[in-house]
């Protein structure tokens, strides 16, 4: 609230209904009733271009999302030969009763839930680590950081696929030295599971550093002198960080983790780049499987019913972000 | 006498010795693992280099070679001549500068009204807009494709530009907002009270000390439209790509060349780290700003 406390246009709305009889001066009660009005319009006015480009290309798209998964929706329905008909529920008849949807279901959540499991935990340890290290080591990993956080998505795939190539990788170079190992045109593709655990390394790396930087900046606020109190009381280091650091940035937490559950089961490009435009059924995650059954067969029905489901999978993420923004009062 | 004393502040300052050591040694192991994690981090970064830098057999070379020599520009050369690069880097640049100049203008407004205007609504419409911040735009993929089809805008940049506002505009918002709240009102009602305008207030006052904030918000928001891939792959035809789907698509006559394709990585992200860098530590201050209170 503290924004616009002290703003000229805030109007009481309560008074702003109450008649101005009696008041004595009846003439400038209509002048200032406008006047009040064009204020309240203000803001109206400066909202009403956003509102209307996220209506038109966000807003109307979502509903289109919801009609379109009770329709039946083809190619010649696309092309306009034939109009689109009701089908109800048959589309998500079609797709609960596919045991390769549920395999779908299972592999995205579990593929999402090791890459924000690792994500947080690993950036927890390197923003922790960065508090601990010389400022030049630390000035070393932040520019290592922000140069992977900047890189294209496509960029860092196309690399993270020479890195694990089967023949001049250099990964299956580097797992070969180890003695007894011999990784030489070792194929990381050819299993679902072990594609899967590149694309999730990829994945890691380039969330990793938002992660880092942001609750770096959050320990920064974590007073030195609760820390020591508690350690002078006898805590050791990981009971100073579970009772005293950890509560501190856990809205933080809270948030970031929200973030990256959604980022990660949003994961495409990765996957697609990867397995060059055809992901095989083992590779297919939510998204992907969303895109291929309406762009790959032209069943614009049931790819939008599938996206709907992922986006209802996510609702409860997205509250739990939402009571957490109105918690700390960024709201306000 | 003395020889007591002296022994005395010997066993004295042993301990504090031995604590000093101990407090080296172990800034000497984390600094170790920092820069462990620090070539971890940096490695795909350094491996792309490497590979864009050195001669294309030697990228082939059962054997890795871990430094470019001798430095050869050879790869570049392939990369721009297997296809169009330039094309594809122009398109990738109207596309963005419109979206981010569209998206700031628009954005600034209603940051301006959520952050400056207290009226009937403004709560609803701030967790409007951070839902629809929430929306995974993979999901909404199909009905956008259905819509751009009906309004005719396919295989247009014009096209493009209005789904990258999807996601730039929230964003925009909400930065701008950020950076608004931390600029007193105090200031802006002073000029009032000097007889300024409430437009003019603004302009003179509050928008100098916006500006560094916008700048970087938009810088930002044109990094997040150049990098973007799946809506430049499916809206655009391949003879009007972009840069990332051109990067996305690579392949040569002999397969995928990794060696050339490093050099095009090298092209398409180095700019761009170099802009995030100019950026980075005043977005993340916008960020995380006030995120820490309770």
């Amino acid at each position: 609230m503290s924004a616009a406390e002290t703003t000229t246009a805030k109007v009481p709305p309560r008074r702003h209904s109450s008649p101005p009889a009696g008041d004595g001066r009846p003439s400038a009660a209509p002048r200032r009733t406008r006047l009040r009005l064009g204020q309240a319009a203000t803001p109206w006015l400066l909202l009403a271009p956003c509102i209307l480009v996220l209506v038109l290309v966000l807003g109307y798209p979502l509903i289109r999302l919801g009609t379109l998964s009770f329709q039946d929706y083809k190619k010649p329905q696309l092309w306009g030969f034939k109009p689109a008909t009701w089908v109800g529920f048959d589309n998500y008849r079609a797709i609960l009763g596919d045991s390769e949807f549920w395999s779908v279901v299972v592999r995205t959540i579990v593929f999402a839930g090791f890459c924000v499991l690792f994500t947080m935990v690993i950036g927890m340890l390197v923003a922790l680590l960065l508090q601990r290290v010389s400022p030049w080591v630390r000035t070393l990993i932040n520019i290592a950081l922000v140069a992977s956080w900047a890189m294209p998505v496509v960029v860092a795939v196309t690399v993270f696929k020479w890195m694990f190539d089967s023949d001049y990788g250099v990964v299956n170079w580097v797992l070969s030295q180890i003695p007894g190992v011999d990784y030489s045109g070792h194929n990381w593709f050819a299993s679902g599971p072990e594609g899967l655990s590149v694309i999730m390394m990829q994945v890691v790396w380039g969330a990793i550093p938002f992660v880092v930087i942001t609750l770096s900046a959050g320990l920064t606020q974590v007073p030195k002198e609760l820390e020591e109190a508690a350690r002078l009381d006898g805590a050791g280091a990981f009971g100073v960080f579970r009772y005293v650091t950890f509560p501190i940035i856990k809205p933080l937490v809270v948030m970031m983790t929200t973030l990256s559950v959604i980022w990660d089961m949003g994961v495409f490009a990765q996957v697609w780049l990867m397995r060059g435009g055809h992901p095989e059924p083992e590779f297919q995650l939510l998204t992907t499987y969303s895109y291929d059954r309406a762009f790959g067969v032209n069943d614009y029905a049931t790819g939008s019913a599938i996206a709907l489901l992922t986006v209802l999978l996510l609702l409860g993420v997205v509250a739990v972000y939402m009571r957490q923004m109105l918690k700390i009062g960024e709201v306000e | 006498m003395s020889a007591m004393t002296s022994s005395r502040a010997h066993t004295g300052s042993a301990p504090a010795v031995a604590a000093a050591r101990r407090r080296r040694n172990a800034k000497l192991g984390w600094n170790a693992l920092g820069l462990l994690v620090f070539a971890l981090a940096a490695f795909p970064v350094y491996w792309m280099l490497n590979t864009a830098f050195k001669p294309a057999k030697d990228a082939i070379d059962p054997t890795p070679h871990f430094f470019p020599y001798p430095v050869s520009l050879e790869n570049f050369r392939r990369a721009l001549n297997i296809s169009d690069f330039w094309g594809p880097v122009e398109r990738s640049l109207i596309v963005s500068a419109s979206t981010v100049v569209i998206g700031a203008a628009i954005g600034l407004l209603a940051a301006l009204a959520i952050s400056r205007f207290a009226f009937r609504g403004r709560k609803v419409v701030i967790v409007g807009i951070l839902t629809v911040q929430m929306v995974p735009l993979v999901a909404m993929i199909i009905p956008v494709f259905l819509l751009l089809n009906q309004i005719h805008q396919i295989d247009k940049l014009s096209g493009l530009v209005l789904t990258y506002l999807t996601f730039i505009l929230p964003f925009t918002v909400w930065t701008l907002r950020g950076f608004l709240v931390n600029i007193p009102k105090e200031l802006e009602e002073a000029a009032m009270v000097d007889g300024c305008s409430r437009t003019g207030a603004f302009l003179r006052v509050v928008f100098p000390l916006l500006a560094p904030g916008l700048v970087a918000t938009s810088i930002y928001g044109f990094i997040q439209a150049w990098n973007e891939f799946l809506y430049a792959l499916l809206v655009m035809s391949q003879e009007h790509e972009t840069a990332t789907v051109w990067l996305g698509t690579f392949t040569t006559q002999h397969g995928t060349e990794y060696a050339p394709m490093m050099a095009g990585s090298t092209m398409m992200g180095i700019p761009v780290v170099i802009l995030f860098l100019l950026v980075q530590r005043k977005m993340a201050a916008g960020l995380t700003a006030g995120a820490v209170k309770g």
